[in-house]
């Protein structure tokens, strides 16, 4: 394999390794603040990446993806208040059924607006035969953009959460939530919160990768099992572990093109799934306490 | 013998449908009727697996499309090329092995369907085994994951290889003649015999199931499904158990996929999709997790109407629709809704909302 | 030969020791209890004994063979059964099913036989619903045999978690504070019924707070504090013992 090829392959499993460690952080916001698994994660992006396109038509790119980001979160709220917030302490199963139930309408209402078809945000730069050269390799420039976005994105909730009061108060309700309420935090918005910052983010990288990997009403599914893998694989929970468990899942799967039928390309994350909850639910970072699942 | 009693109206009414349809000149809804019986099938088996044992999967169809894939591959394929060895040559002689011709007039030797049924569930079976025996000691978000990744996974290869059919699964899949003059089939002369055959096969399936829950291995069930733990301290292999379920689910989820299969004269990769997988747990959560007879009912309501295409393109999302509803407002099934609203008003006492044990 | 016997028991969870080298014995015959303040690790000595989880060091002997890496339904079926603190009632089973459950060792129909209606398993389904229903007249329930188990009182859910563990015809019962969150009347009721097994042959192991209960039923006391053993005597010598008498009643 030569050098550029070897770069080409870094840097496509960098770009979708991003993506999924996005997914796999607004996967972990949730369940860290309420400890349900949003099945319906991938719709995040499905309608940030749908939503840009359509305003396109209306606003210059940077307006239309603020205002995607700005819909998804509230489309994230409206959920999080219409389905989630009735249930007092409901089983885990209600719970997987209900947001599966989610994702599936989200999709349906996207298929009856859009359509089936394959759309994309133009590139923020350029066409698709721009490139820039990247140690010896020629990449797009909407790659440099989805990592960008992606770490600003890392580095700004880190900060969120450590510094300022509302995100340290997220994390209280994370770790003990009767002692969040205790001290008076309003667990409830908490929960609405999580929901509305996980659908921004997921939103947000929707709009990015829409040049490169296309925008269609059906891509939120299997984001969201990619997504799913890396949190678990990270430590369900841990958002170093989902960076850094996204990057591996991104690479190893997009040098798997070389040595498997593309047919089996998303076989592989899934067999990854497989053998990291039967071999180590704790995921490569986690301890075996935090896969213990967590109460609502 | 009170459960076979309880069969008897369900057999009444399958008979009065017949009857009605044949003198209303509608008997086209009959294989609807038929379908939705084996899809039922299906749905029994895993009503048995979450409601009693505790066990979500969200892969469930999976099974179905290995009994219904693997059938369908054996009874096209032909074997010609081969027919020259050792392997082919016993099959042949100890009469496993099916000759015929296809479209075009050209020869063909194929395995006889019941052979295949029998390697299909089989293999069914194996594979439930050995994904079971990991899968099964997850709990929660993982196991329902870990059961999605399987479906998935199965969806995959059919997609994937050749020998399923790719994109376009399997087609001229031939009848599977049971016994001189009774064969599964889609032929539009067979319709009255198929619709008996299926429903017969899932009247024999209900009382199977309802025997087993009313016995020593279901209060062991749903003592597992009750509280683990305690089962456990009261000798119950509780590991074991959960697996011999889980099998027992896949294989009447392969045995409904092979026979549906020859009913259609084919298969397709969506039978394996996800879609279908999360449509089998909507139903048997409709019918109430624990409801033997509300999984059925509402196995036959919901896949005659879908069938019949009332949802039109809206098809999954009122799966959708209906699986929030019901875990929002009745988690325990709409049978249950109705009885604890009566008993609300009758006895003025309110009964506790049992949120069930996942 | 000593029923069980605990011999130099440990258990360590992380950094903290929560069980420090106990050993004891339990006769045939006897009701021995197991008592301590809080946190004294009594609940992880059980939970070691019936194989719920494993000991760090140590073994546990049943019958005169060591129970080593048993999990708890094998350890059920070898005669020892148990009842949990906060009562484990299977939710949406009757009183008389829940003691059928218990019936689980003491019967042997599969999948296939009880799913195609054998006729060995019409006997051996009316056997265990009889021996049930005994069994909760035995603890003096039976008017209740067939209301939702979960609806009951907290004293007669008890007494159907007792019922429970008899069925599997146990050698040794182990009991997780019977007496919690039961007032007077029913400790003494509870006394009554542990005695009443024990007079049927059944060895009992109980684990308790309630001293009036201990004081009263058990034929010898072991005094845990701090997952250490700190005595084992008869109940009219612990009362005296002022080791014991400190942990409970803190320095002069």
């Amino acid at each position: 394999m030569t050098t550029e090829l070897f770069i080409q392959y870094l840097m496509a499993g960098i770009t979708y390794g991003s993506i999924y460690a996005i997914v796999a952080i607004g996967f972990n916001i949730i369940y860290n603040t309420t400890g349900i698994i949003n099945f319906a994660q991938g719709e995040f992006v499905m309608f940030g990446g749908m939503i840009s396109i359509s305003l396109l038509q209306f606003m210059p790119l940077p307006l239309a993806i603020l205002s995607a980001v700005a819909i998804t979160m509230l489309i994230g709220a409206l959920i999080e208040i219409c389905f989630i917030r009735w249930l007092k302490s409901p089983s885990v199963l209600r719970m997987i059924i209900i947001t599966i139930g989610i994702s599936i309408i989200s999709r349906e209402v996207a298929v009856h607006i859009w359509g089936e078809s394959i759309r994309s945000l133009p590139y923020f730069v350029g066409n698709e035969i721009t490139s820039v050269p990247v140690l010896g390799a020629r990449i797009s420039p909407q790659v440099l953009w989805v990592v960008a976005a992606s770490g600003l994105m890392v580095i700004c909730l880190g900060i969120f959460f450590k510094v300022t009061s509302v995100g340290r108060e997220m994390r209280a309700c994370a770790s003990n939530r009767k002692a969040a309420i205790l001290c008076g935090i309003n667990t409830q918005n908490m929960v609405t919160l999580s929901f509305v910052l996980s659908a921004g983010i997921g939103a947000l990288a929707g709009c990015v990768m829409s040049p490169i990997t296309y925008s269609q009403y059906d891509m939120g599914t299997g984001l969201a099992i990619k997504g799913f893998t890396v949190a678990i694989l990270g430590g369900l929970g841990s958002s170093g572990g989902a960076v850094a468990a996204g990057l591996l899942l991104g690479i190893i799967e997009a040098f798997s093109v070389s040595v498997v039928p593309l047919a089996f390309q998303d076989a592989i994350s899934i067999a990854i799934l497989l053998i990291i909850l039967f071999v180590r639910p704790q995921g490569l970072f986690g301890s075996k306490e935090a896969a213990g699942l967590k109460e609502f | 013998m009170k459960k076979l009693l309880s069969i008897l109206p369900l057999l009444a009414v399958v008979i009065g449908i017949h009857l009605l349809t044949s003198a209303t000149d509608t008997m086209y809804y009959l294989t609807q009727m038929t379908m939705s019986a084996y899809y039922s099938l299906l749905i029994i088996g895993l009503c048995v697996l979450m409601g009693y044992a505790g066990q979500i999967s969200l892969g469930h169809a999976g099974f179905f499309a290995i009994g219904g894939y693997l059938s369908a591959a054996l009874t096209t394929h032909s074997l010609i090329p081969y027919q020259d060895t050792t392997l082919v040559s016993f099959l042949d002689s100890a009469g496993l092995l099916l000759s015929g011709h296809d479209l075009y007039g050209e020869a063909l030797l194929v395995v006889a369907p019941w052979v295949a049924c029998i390697v299909a569930v089989f293999t069914a079976a194996v594979i439930a085994v050995t994904i079971g025996i990991p899968v099964l000691k997850l709990k929660g978000h993982y196991l329902a994951m870990a059961t999605l990744g399987f479906g998935i996974i199965i969806y995959r290869v059919a997609l994937a290889m050749e020998y399923f059919g790719e994109a376009d699964g399997i087609s001229e899949v031939p009848p599977f003649v049971l016994m001189p003059g009774l064969s599964v089939s889609g032929n539009f002369s067979d319709r009255v015999q198929n619709y008996y055959i299926a429903w017969g096969l899932l009247l024999f399936g209900m009382v199977l199931l309802l025997n087993l829950i009313d016995s020593r291995v279901g209060r062991a069930l749903r003592g597992i499904h009750g509280s683990d733990e305690a089962a456990d301290a009261m000798g119950v292999n509780t590991a074991r158990f959960k697996l011999q379920t889980f099998v027992l689910s896949a294989v009447f989820a392969a045995i409904a996929g092979v026979l549906l299969t020859h009913y259609n004269g084919g298969i397709g990769p969506s039978e394996a999709g996800v879609m279908k997988s999360v449509r089998y747990v909507a139903i048997v959560a409709v019918g109430g997790m624990a409801h033997l007879w509300g999984a059925l009912l509402m196995g036959i309501v919901l896949n005659f109407l879908s069938l019949r295409g009332i949802f039109g393109s809206y098809d999954d999302a009122v799966f959708g629709l209906i699986l929030i509803l019901i875990m929002l407002f009745a988690p325990n099934g709409i049978l249950s809704l109705n009885i604890r609203h009566r008993l609300k008003q009758y006895l003025g006492r309110g009964k506790q909302d049992r949120e069930g044990e996942a | 030969m000593a029923l069980l016997e605990v011999k130099q028991l440990n258990k360590r969870f992380g950094g903290l020791l929560a069980v420090n080298d106990v050993s004891f014995q339990v006769e045939p015959g006897q009701i021995k209890a197991v008592i301590g303040p809080n946190g004294a690790g009594k609940t992880t000595l059980f939970n070691m004994i019936s194989g719920t989880f494993p000991a760090t060091s140590g073994t546990v002997s049943f019958k005169g063979s060591e129970l080593k890496g048993k999990k708890p339904f094998q350890v059920a079926g070898l005669g020892m059964a148990r009842t949990f603190q906060n009562i484990k009632m299977f939710n949406g089973m009757t009183a008389l099913e829940n003691v059928m459950v218990g019936r689980h060792v003491q019967s042997g129909s599969g999948f296939f036989a009880s799913m195609f209606r054998m006729p060995w398993t019409w006997k051996e389904e009316r056997d265990i619903r009889d021996k049930s229903m005994e069994l909760l007249a035995f603890l003096e329930i039976e008017e209740h045999a067939h209301t939702d188990a979960a609806s009951l009182a907290f004293g007669q859910q008890r007494a159907v978690e007792l019922a429970r563990a008899l069925a599997l015809e146990p050698s040794l019962l182990l009991l997780d504070e019977p007496a919690a969150g039961l007032n007077i009347y029913e400790t003494a009721e509870v006394g009554r019924l542990i005695t009443k097994i024990r007079d049927l042959g059944i060895t009992v192991l109980l684990v308790e707070h309630d001293m009036s209960l201990v004081m009263d039923i058990s034929d010898e006391i072991v005094v845990l504090c701090f997952g250490e053993k700190i005595a084992e005597d008869v109940p009219g010598n612990i009362q005296q013992d002022p080791e014991v008498i400190k942990i409970y009643l803190g320095e002069e």
